[in-house]
This record gives structure tokens, C-alpha cells and sequence, in this order.
């Protein structure tokens, strides 16, 4: 029978049929880091459990260190300094393997483990982190959960998963140019709901899928979850297959010609049925931006705050009145042309090296206006470093970015930094909630070159000019 | 774990769609590893006017008379989307949540309740709308092994949930243990798949 790729992981993972739709799966790869991780571990302490394989699990410190250079184990964020401390202590204890501060390899843990080869094509892998979903961007089944089915997923090396319905979502054609991984996601979830993809694993495809860099899939993937999916991925190809080859812990040898054997299996049946399929032309697609606090406010750039009286779902039309009231915003307003005080580029959604070069690509050459706060926070000390080693630090510098050490920064307000309250803010992470980022922050998601461009113009900006292309 | 059986009290009307977990308990209110005290964090941006000061917004529904100690919230679909803190759930145990209906849920969200003794109950959005439409406190019954939710008039609506579900929160279980105990079928499945994926294996 011809089976999706979801169906495929799903079943060489099955352990046992526990009945109604419900397995037990075989993890392979649990991560974890600082905030919730630290629980995870503690709770297992407390029931006097062990983590099965601790060679299989790995931490990395990224939510609440700071990101200033000289950085140390003391923390902006009140009390902090504990939770790093902790996570390190109980990891030590149980024989996990920590990207500490200090440590080369560093970063954000979505960003690290695709790059240090941990994640890999065909795996399953968790991490109490709503965004593990970007890992699927290698063809991994990789899902977010809470901090006791973490300590699960440790304790037994599987977890008990409902079986998620199956949706592929097919973008065809060529994108335009100025329009990248962001905008797709974005132009899905505004068009179909945050709600959309609930209940679902979500395999992203099509041609224009397939001209996606691996990078640009992590991207595409990472918002699965804002569009409440239970997880979305690609199916990996040569390019995935390449993009893996000689990382740290990836294969080699034999072991690597077997993998690769395997992963070129690794693709739904060409008549492999769908609960759910969407058809997205690209041509359609424009550099788009949210307006208001929910992932499901985004229009193009070129476009206007919409009219909440022009909505017919009244809790729909309610949220938006809430959301226009938060971001300082009229009906009929346009996006292009706002005047902004911060822009942010980083987060495991924008901040890997492909990101970095799109955003200098703009900035080189230009300066940040005054009065916008402008930072620049890599995904990891390997992309930092790797950006470093073609001088994109000196663009981001010279233009007026901030450059910082890797970790999750400013994409939340922990307690520590933040850009203030009613600032503007236009960045390349994932969440525009109410005080996402700072009580009383607005926050306009967008890709790193529109970030990039509005930092120049100090007010939202189409880049599609400074890329050279109308 | 603690056991969900069956429940009376107040419902608290808090019907918006897409609240999100950095909404239910925002970042800064993580200050320790531990659950304790996330409770006074819960809903903290709306539920106080000065945050910092603790000062009470007396126009959020949980600062109102007769909702205080409400131990069930009406919230709209797609409840607890976004982040996958556990400490949501967690904050709303400790102020003494111990039922959310809405239409939908997050999915970490919905799965964190079910470990932490919080039923996630569904029903369709009008029934929700109709339950969320008083402005006075009303009382609501819910009883898990007849899936049912009974209202102050009497009114019983059936609701469905997953099996497995349902006997965790019935038998507070404790989901570690009872995957244990089906270890030697864990380690016999290891073998195999080791066999086959040898490159996944350190």
C-alpha cells in the first residue's frame, strides 16, 4: 500500500499498538535546553529515575544566557543564573553532553543540532521546545513537547503519540524575487488560519520546496507550530544528503553509505494518500509582514491593516479589534512606510548563515537609521564564527547592527532584555504575541531582508529595491 | 499524579482564540526550576495593571467577585497554542485550574495537561460561546468517566476525548511507570532497530 513519508517514520519507530490510534514510539534523539529541559531533568532526579541513553541526549544552554559579548553564567534575567547552573549540574549527573557557554558549538538548540549532525534525515527527536518542528527540515520526524514526556522520552527512550492526520502542503512554481522561506509560512497561516494545521503532521513539498536551500526548509518548517501543526518536514533529497555529510555527529564510513541507502527511500508514495492537501502557487506569494498579535495577521508588505468590521467570524473579528488596539494600528492603515525604534534578526526561525548573507546583502554599503536599535544575534557560534570568516560581521557592524553571542535573545522577554514598551519592533523570529518581546512591544514578523530593509529606511520597508530587483 | 473524577464549580468566561502560553504564564514569571509559585504568574500582563506592583486589573474575569476560585476556564479555540512551557499548565494548577474547555487546543498544551491531572475538555465552539455568554458566575459539573458536562440548567453536553487520555487523568497515572513496564518489549524492539539503523547508534 502506498504509504506518506509520515507513515513511514511513524512506522519504523512503532514500538507497540497501544489501541485507539495510539503508539509507542522509539526516540532516537532527545534534546533539551536551560528553561524547560532543567525540568525535565530535575523531575527524573526527584522519581529516582535514569536517563536510558545519555549518549543520545544532548543540552544546549540557549534560552536564558545573554547574548553581550563577555557573556558569563550571570544572567540580565533575574535568577537565571540557577537555571543555567542546575541544567548543567543534572546533565553532568546523568551523563548528557552540554554546548555550554564557552563551548564553539553553541547556539540555539534547533540551529545546533541539525548543524552538529545530531538531528538527521528519518530520526525521531524531541525537545521541550515548541519549535523542534524545524528539525523536520532535514526529513526528520521531530515534535515539541512538555517537560514530563521529556523526562519520558529519557526515562524510556519513547514516548506514547497519538497518530496525527497527514496534510502535505504543495507550493509550486518559482518564487518571486525578494520572497524566501519566511513568506511562504507566513502567506500559509494568514491564509489558512493559525488554527490550520491543528492536529497534523504536515510534509512541505512541491517545486518550489524542492528549490529551497536545507537552510531555508529549517525555516519553512520552524512555524509549523504557528500554525498549531503537530509537526511539519521535507522530504530529504541529495541536497539534504550533502548538507549532512562530514558534520560532527553524522555518520561516516560504512555507517554513512548505509544511511544514505536508507534516506533515499525516504519519500512519500507518488499515490500515498493525504487526510488534507493545500496547493499554494508561489506566484502568488509577496514579502509578507504580520500586522497584529497572532501569526494569522500577515498581509504583504504592500498591503493594509485589515477591518475588523469586514470579518465575518465574530471571535475572529474580536481578536483583531484587541490587536489593532495593542499595535497602535487603524483599519486601512499600510505597513509600508510605519515608523520603527528596533529591528531584530536571530531565532531558530532566521538567524542561520543563509540568513546573515540575505540581511548583508542589503545592509552593505547602508546605515541603520537613527533612532532604531538594531541587533544581530547568530543562530550558533558555528554561524557565527562561519559569517565572521567572510567579514559579514564588519556589514552588520558598520551598518549599525549590533553583533552578538549565539542564543535565543530577544525573540522573548525573560526578564533580562527588551526592546520596551509601545516600540516598533520588525524581526525575523516566529511569535508576535502581546509582550512576546518586552511588555508592550509590537512585534512585526518578517524575513531577515525586510527586517533589514526597514532598519535602513527607520520605518517598514520593501527590500525587494536594495536587492537589486523590482 | 492527581486524579481527575469528577468536578463542580464555577466556570470563568475567558472565550478568545489563540491564547497563547506565553499569555497563560509570559517568560519572566519562570523565575526558579520549580513549579511552585507560577500560580500568582498566571495570566500576569492581563491579570494585573502594574505588573511589577502586583496590582489587580478589576477588569480581568478572574479579579471579579464569584470568579476568583473558578476551577474551570471557557476559552476560545486553539487554547494554549505557541510555546511548550509546561510551566502554563503548571500555573494553572497551582492558582487551582483543574479544567479548560475550548474548542481546540495547542497540541504540547493539551498533552501537558493530561500529564499534570488538568482535563483539556473539548466542545464545539457554540456550546463554548453559550457557556462563556454569562456575565454571573454559574456552576458547572463535568464528569469525566460519563463524558459529560452538566450546566445550571440542567443542561448535559457529551464530550469525547482520547481513551488513553482518559484513564491517565482517572487513574492518575503515572505515564513513566507504566511505559517501564513494558521495557523488555522496548528492549526487544532496541535490538531490531539497532540491526537496521546501525548509523543512528554511538
Amino acid at each position: 500500500m502506498a504509504r506518506s513519508l509520515v507513515e513511514k517514520l511513524w512506522e519504523r519507530h512503532r514500538v507497540a499498538d497501544l489501541g485507539d490510534g495510539t503508539d509507542l514510539l522509539y526516540i532516537d534523539r532527545v534534546l533539551l535546553h536551560e528553561r524547560t529541559g532543567s525540568m525535565a531533568l530535575k523531575g527524573l532526579k526527584e522519581q529516582g529515575r535514569v536517563v536510558r541513553h545519555p549518549d543520545r541526549a544532548f543540552v544546549c544552554m540557549d534560552h536564558i544566557v545573554d547574548t553581550l559579548p563577555g557573556r558569563s553564567d550571570a544572567t540580565l534575567m533575574p535568577g537565571g543564573t540557577a537555571f543555567i547552573q542546575e541544567t548543567r549540574a543534572a546533565a553532568a549527573e546523568a551523563g548528557i553532553r552540554v554546548f555550554d557557554i564557552g563551548d564553539d558549538r553553541q547556539g540555539i538548540v534547533h540551529v545546533v543540532s541539525p548543524e552538529q549532525g545530531i538531528a538527521l534525515p528519518g530520526v525521531t527527536l524531541v525537545c521541550p521546545d515548541s519549535h523542534t518542528c524545524t528539525q523536520g527540515g532535514l526529513g526528520a520526524l521531530a515534535w515539541g513537547i512538555g517537560s514530563t514526556e521529556a523526562a519520558h522520552a529519557l526515562a524510556t527512550q519513547t514516548l506514547v503519540v497519538k497518530r496525527p492526520k497527514t496534510m502535505r502542503v504543495r507550493f509550486e512554481g518559482a518564487l518571486p524575487p525578494g520572497v524566501g522561506a519566511k513568506d511562504m509560512i507566513l502567506h500559509l497561516i494568514a491564509a489558512h488560519g493559525a488554527g490550520g494545521g491543528a492536529g497534523y503532521a504536515i510534509e512541505f513539498a512541491g517545486s518550489a520546496v524542492t528549490a529551497l536551500s536545507v537552510e531555508a526548509r529549517m525555516t519553512l518548517c520552524n512555524m509549523a507550530v504557528e500554525f498549531a501543526a503537530w509537526t511539519g518536514l521535507v522530504a530529504p533529497d541529495a541536497k539534504t544528503i550533502a548538507w549532512v555529510k562530514g558534520r560532527p555527529f553524522a555518520p561516516a564510513g560504512d555507517l554513512w553509505d548505509a544511511a544514505i541507502a536508507d534516506w533515499q527511500g525516504l519519500v512519500s508514495d507518488a499515490d500515498a494518500f493525504f487526510d488534507k492537501e493545500i496547493r499554494i502557487d508561489c506566484a502568488d506569494i509577496a514579502p509578507t509582514i504580520t500586522w497584529g498579535t497572532s501569526p494569522q495577521h500577515a498581509v504583504p508588505l504592500t498591503g493594509q491593516v485589515p477591518d475588523p468590521d469586514c470579518t465575518a467570524d465574530a471571535n475572529a473579528a474580536q481578536a483583531q479589534r484587541r490587536a489593532l488596539d495593542y499595535m497602535g494600528l487603524a483599519p486601512g492603515d499600510s505597513l509600508i512606510g510605519l515608523p520603527i525604534d528596533g529591528a531584530f534578526i536571530g531565532s531558530c526561525t532566521n538567524s542561520r548563515l543563509s540568513d546573515l548573507r540575505a540581511a548583508a546583502s542589503v545592509l552593505k554599503g547602508r546605515k541603520v537609521a537613527a533612532g532604531v536599535r538594531a541587533i544581530c544575534v547568530p543562530g550558533s557560534m558555528q554561524v557565527k564564527a562561519a559569517a565572521e570568516a567572510e567579514g559579514l560581521h564588519l556589514v552588520f557592524q558598520a551598518a549599525g547592527f549590533e553583533w552578538r553571542e549565539s542564543g535565543c535573545s530577544m525573540c522573548f522577554f525573560a526578564g533580562g532584555e527588551h526592546f520596551g514598551k509601545g516600540q516598533r519592533v520588525v524581526t525575523s523570529t516566529n511569535r508576535n504575541f502581546e509582550n512576546r518581546q518586552g511588555p508592550g512591544t509590537r512585534s512585526h514578523l518578517a524575513s531577515p531582508v525586510t527586517v533589514a530593509a526597514s532598519a535602513i529606511a527607520g520605518h517598514i520597508a520593501d527590500p525587494r529595491p536594495l536587492l537589486g530587483e523590482t | 499524579m492527581e486524579k481527575f473524577t469528577r468536578l463542580t464549580g464555577v466556570a470563568a468566561p475567558l472565550f478568545r482564540a489563540n491564547i497563547d502560553t506565553d499569555a497563560i504564564i509570559p517568560s519572566r514569571e519562570m523565575k526558579r526550576v520549580s513549579k511552585e509559585g507560577l500560580g500568582e504568574g498566571m495570566f500576569a500582563d492581563w491579570r494585573y495593571s502594574d505588573v511589577a506592583a502586583r496590582v489587580e486589573n478589576p477588569d480581568f474575569v478572574l479579579n471579579q467577585d464569584g470568579f476568583r476560585q473558578a476551577p474551570i476556564l471557557l476559552a476560545g479555540p486553539n487554547f494554549g497554542c505557541g510555546s511548550s512551557r509546561e510551566h502554563a499548565v503548571w500555573a494553572l494548577q497551582d492558582y487551582g485550574i483543574r479544567c479548560v474547555i475550548a474548542p481546540s487546543f495547542g497540541a504540547i498544551f493539551q498533552g501537558n495537561c493530561v500529564r499534570n491531572g488538568i482535563l483539556p475538555l473539548v466542545l464545539p465552539e457554540p456550546s463554548v460561546a453559550a457557556l462563556a455568554r454569562s456575565d454571573r458566575p454559574q456552576v458547572l459539573t463535568i464528569d469525566l468517566a460519563a463524558q459529560c458536562v452538566r450546566g445550571p440548567d440542567g443542561t448535559e453536553r457529551p464530550f469525547t476525548i482520547a481513551p488513553a487520555d482518559k484513564e491517565m487523568l482517572l487513574e492518575g497515572l503515572d505515564a513513566i511507570g507504566v511505559t517501564l513496564k513494558r521495557l523488555p518489549v522496548i528492549q526487544d524492539f532496541e535490538g531490531g532497530y539497532r540491526a537496521r539503523h546501525p548509523w543512528l547508534f554511538f
